[in-house]
């Protein structure tokens, strides 16, 4: 072990400390604001809690409210991401597995081929291939559904990589075994393979759920319904007043409810998340 | 690769793949042929008629100053967001390195930026540069800066490299810990019976050691740069004031669907996909190499 002077580490604690603090102020300043009436703004903003407590969440959470040039609650975007979020995690953790498996465990004419073809979606993002994708949308009539909003987003070759990484390192005593004992395919799979794979999944489904909820330009293009608004886009809908007041303790509050659910995410599986993220190869 | 125990049926690893492949096919491979075919026509607005014009598209890309400009705003912001976000981040995974109890609770609290959404961290920074009501444009203005990035362009640019930065800070972070962590103890050793000191330690041995994860990251900071903070300059700025903000993607946003010009757009989401061909490989050799079979 090296020796560690007591000052040094102190000053290493003082450090992390200031960093934790800067990353943390913008979410103090939200949470500060939220507790004000929007007048109070007027005298620049506020660094303490207003007398207002957790009115503006009560407000924006209960269904009637309604402001600025939305008319959609709070909770029914609420209800969006969730649905958008979880319907792209469990799609794409689910036929990125099963073509991970197709590609380890079996051997077909063209095998190689799929994977590279799988592969090669890693290179395009939504954000390059913007105009043609949303004509395929629109030709397909998956505008302003559900189905539009995800089913796109719902393949991955990151997801079928890791997979497959970590299918390659299963050893083939294991699978040799199970043979030998009878077990086919989906027997195998289910039996072994799945419960295997636990961790991964379990890092996969945080690292895509929050992909998911966060989903901005996607949802910007094909939705054009209010129905099918999600929280990260309201919070745009809301800045974006033409005129009349920015209604910044609503929009903070609202900010915070945005990033609670992919926040409780990260910070309560932060181990396994760590691990998918860091070493996913292991 | 064990190459010769797997099963034996015919059809249902084909079954298995098609539904990865079908969307494969009709999201990402089907709109990019799109996109490429597209870039060689030039087409009206409403689509009633289009003909081939070549390399004409991207010959007009290169001498319209708007693309070269926007070609160049991507550089400096790419390269600040990269080089703010990696310093600071390298900097506080050698201190938390360092920090034996305790070290949990500062990974815990540095890392939940990775889970907020880019227009998120744009709306938390807009409302703190406010010109009228934002607590960091109060510091500025009584520092004697005139913030003002509505019509400012050097002040707005600023302002999304900041949002862009610190959501990214926790992302470079964790890499950069996972790394120095897997530094041997024993050179540190043997250097401190040597009789360097931790900061000589750091720059002589665990930076060189980490430069592999410090190369990977600088490709990943550029891709976040180039493509995921689409939603913090949306939010934050539209590209403007003038086009300062507008990087390579706005503006395909921006000629594609407020602009209707197809032609440039799809030539522009060509120039874009060859970019991230290029990173891709680089980080695609980055995981193989840390891969044993």
């Amino acid at each position: 072990m090296v020796q560690r002077s007591p000052l040094f580490t102190l000053f290493c604690h003082v450090i992390l400390i200031l960093g934790i603090i800067a990353v943390a102020f913008p979410i103090w300043i939200a949470i500060v604001a939220t507790t004000h009436e929007n007048s109070a703004f007027v005298t620049g903003s506020p660094l303490w809690f207003g007398d207002l407590g957790f009115d503006v969440f009560r407000d924006l959470l209960s269904n009637e409210s309604t402001f600025n040039n939305s008319t959609l609650p709070i909770s029914h975007m609420l209800l969006n991401s969730l649905i958008m979020a979880l319907t792209i995690t469990v799609g794409k953790l689910s036929i990125s597995i099963l073509s991970a498996y197709a590609v380890v465990f079996f051997r077909f004419p063209g095998r190689m081929f799929a994977f590279w073809i799988i592969f090669f979606t890693l290179m395009l993002p939504v954000e390059v291939r913007i105009m043609p994708t949303f004509e395929v949308i629109t030709n397909l009539n998956m505008l302003n559904s559900f189905s539009g909003l995800t089913i796109p987003l719902i393949a991955s070759a990151t997801a079928t990589f890791l997979f497959r990484q970590f299918f390659l390192t299963i050893p083939r005593e294991l699978f040799e075994a199970a043979r030998i004992d009878g077990a086919g395919p989906v027997r195998f799979f289910i039996d072994i393979l799945l419960p295997l794979s636990r961790t991964n999944i379990a890092a996969l489904f945080v690292i895509t759920f929050i992909y998911g909820w966060n989903q901005y330009l996607w949802p910007l293009l094909i939705t054009t319904d209010l129905q099918y608004y999600t929280i990260v886009m309201g919070i745009k809908q809301m800045l974006g007043v033409v005129d009349g007041v920015v209604e910044w303790n609503k929009i903070m509050a609202t900010t915070l409810i945005a990033m609670l659910p992919p926040v409780i995410v990260v910070i309560s599986m932060q181990k396994v998340f760590v691990k998918g993220l860091v070493d996913p190869e292991k | 690769m064990s190459s010769n125990v797997v099963f034996k049926n015919k059809w249902l690893p084909i079954a298995l793949i098609t539904p990865q492949l079908l969307i494969t096919f009709i999201f990402f491979i089907w709109p990019a042929g799109q996109a490429i075919f597209q870039s060689f026509q030039l087409e009206d607005p409403f689509g009633f008629s289009r003909e081939f014009v070549g390399l004409e598209n991207f010959i007009y890309l290169f001498n319209d100053s708007n693309y070269i400009d926007a070609l160049f705003t991507t550089l400096q912001f790419s390269i600040s967001v990269a080089f703010l976000a990696m310093v600071s981040a390298l900097l506080l995974s050698a201190f938390a390195e360092h920090i034996v109890r305790g070290s949990t609770f500062y990974r815990t609290f540095l890392i939940w930026p990775y889970a907020v959404a880019p227009v998120v961290a744009g709306s938390l920074w807009l409302f703190l540069f406010d010109p009228t009501i934002g607590i960091i444009a109060e510091l500025l203005g009584k520092l004697g800066v005139d913030w003002d990035p509505i019509l400012n362009g050097s002040h707005a640019m600023w302002m999304v490299i900041i949002a862009s930065t610190w959501k990214q800070i926790s992302y470079n972070f964790l890499f950069f810990l996972a790394a120095l962590q897997s530094v041997p103890k024993s050179l540190h050793e043997a250097a401190a019976i040597d009789g360097s000191g931790p900061i000589k330690r750091f720059i002589s041995i665990s930076f060189p050691l980490i430069s592999p994860t410090s190369f990977f990251l600088l490709v990943v900071n550029f891709v976040y740069a180039f493509f995921d903070t689409f939603a913090i300059i949306h939010a934050m700025t539209q590209g403007g004031p003038g086009n300062s903000t507008s990087t390579l993607v706005y503006k395909v946003y921006n000629d594609g669907f407020i602009g209707l010009n197809l032609g440039s757009s799809a030539a522009q989401s060509v120039i874009l996909m060859i970019m991230v061909a290029l990173l891709t490989v680089v980080q695609f050799k980055y995981i193989e190499n840390k891969v044993a079979y």
